[in-house]
């Protein structure tokens, strides 16, 4: 693709309420992209993501606040002025037209010469892989194949922004980490504030630069990947980015007192929010003979590199990865354990 | 309004009649067999035989019986027909082409825009079905012919005229007024469901308003408006009794109509004309599913719905109003005109009539009840016989093994090819050499006019029946005979109940629409005694004196029909609801 680099655009949402009839979808979303970053929209099924990125195309219409698209406020352009380029989940490719014709729409209606038109069209097809199934009609494409063209007739029209709402979700792993990979590649090289909504979080995590995880409406936390999975927000982020033990308490003075009475002491800079829990990784702790954590192993699971044992602490069960080296000798259901947790890496977090 | 198509007007040639991997034999094999052959036995008689009868008579030499071809030599020679096949064409081609005018910019409005008048434009849907065009026709001269109402004021005050009601003109306004209501429901349809993203991402892409709606929406409507346009197409063709009102005759299916009843029915030239008929009809068919093939979109999208609905400025809503007011307007017009001319003592040369009376209801209701008595007989009749035969043949295809129980399917569904013209004139001759002990020849009984009515509505009953027993999960049946029933009483005591209502409006729209069948009948009433309502009409209508009358009796036609669809509205959400559907 000979993309034109055009300046990046930067996209902002202030203050957005979103309701369809009396159901609210959106909530009090604010949210910064920079120009030219990946931005991935991650959250559950139903959380408002899909309406997020409608929101921006045009197709949805906010009660409250704001949408920027490089400072300027867009809620007077219809989606067809807005210059932003969506995929949709559905792919929704036109039945009536062959693969090319489906590429080649966005050009003629910016009413390119055809010379031009041709080249562009070659070369989104080029892209993705799929110059030799031009003539097609989508119904004679694999869904892979499918998704694919609906990026490459998104990328055509050189958009200023490109929102994919789960491009992947039909390619099988191979075929998805690839075309991952030239997505990544493509957008680096266009310069494209991009957004890339996905339910998986692996995903979510090798493409994007920064993140927005949301619930039922809510933003709960923006970050890099890295920084929500080291430090979430709350308790909702850390349990949907990998998992997380959680285990109910109070504070007592400088102490974090677990439900069932084992006491922690807490670093002194910590500061630990009302209602808080406590929440560490699997692999952040370990199995020792004597600590404050006391409690029966009710199951264990072999993982290869390590082991995942399964500890009863009071009413709740938490789980804890040993690194697994061959030789070492595994302990068995039943054996009375003690978990030893740094206290640097005990997370205080409230819903 | 709900979203329900009306149910006659979406019949479509490319998909009527479904079919499905059949589950077993229900009733036993023989008692299957019997049925089977008997409704084949029926359709043989009453549809093939005269049918052929007419393709034989066309295709062999006056006196002789020789095989020859020398008749369709003659209709190529003769200015005449060859003039009426091309006015017929062009007739046909021009009501399309206005019906399209027509129904377009409704079928956009009400689909993607927000618009309160949607509900109004989509009852328009019901009225063709109402009201014929040839009962209409009259009334419409009236009103727009060349010294009507609307040319009388125009002259008065602007000093012209319009010649909307002139020969082919007249015919064509006419039929487009009447018939746009079947491209319109095909294509509201169509149009809603339409994956929405299919048109966001064009909108995403760029395009937006008549392109949008260009390049998207219509080509992904298509198979919706070629079914309702190719229908429109062969009624129109077929259309005898309209054109002949308008005092049009040189057009093909009246003139089929004249050279038998005034020439005699051994001139081969009315045969060959209905040989056209025929061969156009089933090449229309034929076209419009070559041009639905491969274009099923439906399921090459995800779930409808139809793109948000805009809502419409204040100037697009005035021209929206404008536009739907000037519709409904000439829509009720034929039905205004005809109320006027039952109503009125003399009406001509006047903008509205001298004066007002009820003398011609007197009349109609009086002298002339028989017409009505008849058509109440007739269109009873042959609704039941549709409901019966199409119930059985729904049966006999979805529930049972049958082999060639499919024959049965096409040889009804081939009834939606053969012309009224083409059936009365086939049982003419056909059942006119055989005669009753008595000597009377057995195409003069009134029972006859029965049976053609009942041929031409088969397809329409048939459709009915299989979709109310598609309806039926074949577990219910299963569970009765799980419990003991055999297979007839499972019919009797599980499958016909539940398929009652869905027979019910089968029966009452074919009622409805046989109660205004004219071009069969035309040629098959011997006397005036045994003429239904729209025999009656056509006549009456033929003579100043008469029209008043005519038209009281049209009026009456009318209300028969709206009544029996209020009805069969009514027996369809009934049914409905006894199935626990939400409706
Ligand atoms: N047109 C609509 N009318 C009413 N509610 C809607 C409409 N569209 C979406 N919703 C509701 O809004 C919520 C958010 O929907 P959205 O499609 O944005 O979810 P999503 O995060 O994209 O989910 P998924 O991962 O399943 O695609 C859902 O609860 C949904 O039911
Ligand atoms: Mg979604």
């Amino acid at each position: 693709m000979t993309g034109t680099m055009s300046k990046a655009v930067a996209i902002d949402i202030r203050g957005v309420n979103l309701s369809y009839g009396a159901t609210p979808v959106l909530k009090n979303v604010d949210l910064s992209i920079q120009p030219g970053e990946f931005f991935a929209f991650l959250g559950p099924s139903g959380c408002g993501k899909t309406t997020l990125l409608r929101l921006i195309a045009g197709f949805a219409q906010a009660q409250t606040g704001q949408v920027l698209l490089d400072g300027q406020d867009v809620a007077a352009l219809p989606p067809w002025k807005r210059d932003v380029g969506m995929v949709f989940q559905s792919y929704a490719l036109w039945p009536h037209m062959t693969v090319a014709k489906n590429v080649a729409f966005g050009l003629e209606e910016r009413r390119l010469p055809r010379r031009e038109i041709e080249r562009r069209v070659r070369d989104a097809l080029d892209l993705v892989g799929l110059s030799a199934f031009a003539d097609r009609r989508p119904a004679q494409l694999s869904g892979g194949q499918q998704q694919r063209v609906a990026v490459a007739r998104t990328i055509a029209i050189e958009p200023k922004v490109l929102l994919l709402d789960e491009p992947l979700s039909n390619l099988d792993a191979k075929m998805r980490v690839s075309v991952r990979r030239e997505l990544r590649t493509l957008q680096r090289r266009l310069g494209l504030t991009t957004i890339f909504v996905t339910h998986d979080q692996e995903e979510a995590n090798t493409i994007c630069d920064r993140m927005a995880v949301m619930e039922s409406g809510i933003i709960r936390q923006v970050g890099t990947p890295m920084e929500l999975y080291e430090r979430p927000g709350n308790l909702f982020v850390a349990g949907f980015l990998g998992s997380a033990n959680i285990l109910d308490g109070r504070v007592a003075g400088d102490v974090f007192e677990v439900a069932g009475g084992a006491r922690l002491p807490l670093p002194e800079h910590v500061k630990v929010p009302l209602g808080a829990k406590l929440v560490f990784r699997p692999q952040h702790a370990r199995l020792a003979d004597s600590g404050m954590l006391r409690g029966p192993i009710v199951h264990r699971e072999f993982l290869g590199s390590t082991v995942r044992y399964g500890v009863r602490l009071g009413g709740a069960e938490v789980l804890i990865d040993a690194p697994f080296q061959s030789g070492d000798d595994l302990r068995a259901a039943g054996d009375l354990v003690c978990v030893a947790l740094p206290p640097e890496r005990a997370l205080y977090l409230a819903a | 309004m709900s979203d329900r198509a009306a149910p006659a007007p979406s019949v479509r040639f490319a998909d009527t009649f479904p079919s499905r991997a059949p589950r077993g034999g229900r009733i036993p094999v023989s008692g299957q067999a019997v049925l089977a052959l008997a409704i084949a036995l029926f359709l043989l008689v009453f549809l093939v035989v005269p049918v052929a009868t007419v393709a034989y008579v066309a295709f062999t030499e006056k006196g002789t019986g020789a095989p020859t071809l020398v008749n369709f030599l003659d209709f190529a020679r003769t200015d005449l027909f060859v003039r009426s096949f091309w006015n017929s064409l062009y007739v046909s081609a021009m009501t399309v082409v206005w019906a399209s005018v027509l129904a377009l910019p409704l079928a956009y409005l009400t689909t993607r825009f927000e618009f309160r008048g949607a509900a109004l434009v989509q009852t328009l849907g019901f009225l063709p079905l109402i009201m014929p065009p040839f009962v209409g026709a009259v009334a419409m001269q009236l009103l727009f012919g060349r010294n009507g109402t609307v040319n009388l004021l125009l002259e008065e005050w602007f000093d012209f005229k319009i010649g909307l009601m002139e020969g082919l003109n007249g015919v064509i306004f006419l039929q487009a007024i009447h018939y746009f209501p079947f491209i319109l429901v095909n294509l509201s349809a169509a149009l809603r469901n339409i994956d929405r993203a299919m048109e966001e991402a064009a909108q995403n892409l760029g395009s937006h308003g008549f392109r949008l709606f260009r390049r998207i929406a219509l080509p992904l409507a298509m198979p919706g408006y070629v079914a309702g346009a190719s229908l429109v197409f062969v009624k129109v063709f077929d259309d005898v009794a309209s054109p002949l009102l308008l005092n049009v005759k040189e057009m093909l299916a009246p003139q089929a109509y004249l050279r038998i009843t005034s020439i005699g029915i051994d001139d081969p030239m009315g045969y060959v004309i209905s040989v056209v008929l025929i061969v156009l009809a089933v090449v229309t068919m034929w076209g419009s599913a070559q041009v639905l093939k491969g274009k099923d979109y439906a399921t090459a999208q995800r779930g409808g719905g139809g793109l948000a609905r805009r809502r419409l400025t204040r100037g697009q809503s005035v021209m929206a109003y404008g536009v739907v007011l000037l519709v409904l307007a000439l829509v009720l017009a034929p039905h205004l005109g005809l109320v006027l001319l039952s109503l009125a003592t003399v009406w001509s040369f006047s903008p509205l009539p001298d004066d007002y009376t009820l003398a011609h209801y007197a009349r109609v209701l009086g002298d002339s009840s028989i017409y009505i008595k008849n058509t109440l007989l007739y269109a009873g009749l042959a609704a039941a016989i549709d409901v019966a035969i199409g119930g059985a043949i729904a049966y006999l295809v979805l529930r049972t093994r049958l082999p060639g129980r499919q024959m049965l399917d096409w040889m009804a569904g081939a009834a939606l090819a053969v012309p009224g013209v083409v059936l009365g004139i086939g049982y003419l001759r056909a059942f006119y050499g055989v005669t009753l002990p008595g000597g009377v020849p057995l195409a003069t009984l009134w029972i006859m006019i029965v049976l053609a009515i009942a041929i031409r509505r088969l397809p329409y009953a048939l459709r009915a029946a299989y979709a109310a027993l598609q309806q039926i999960s074949i577990a219910l049946e299963e569970a009765a005979e799980n419990l003991g029933a055999t297979k007839a009483r499972t019919v009797r005591r599980v499958v016909i109940p539940l398929m009652t209502g869905g027979l019910l409006a089968g029966f009452v729209t074919s009622f409805a629409t046989a109660a205004v069948e004219l071009s069969a009948v035309l040629m098959l009433v011997q006397n005036n005694s045994d003429a239904p309502l729209s025999y009656g009409l056509y006549v009456l209508m033929q003579t100043p004196a008469g029209r008043g009358a005519g038209a009281a009796l049209g009026v009456v036609a009318v209300i028969i029909v709206a009544v029996c669809m209020g009805l069969s509205q009514l027996a369809a959400d009934r049914s409905q609801r006894a199935r626990g559907l939400d409706i």
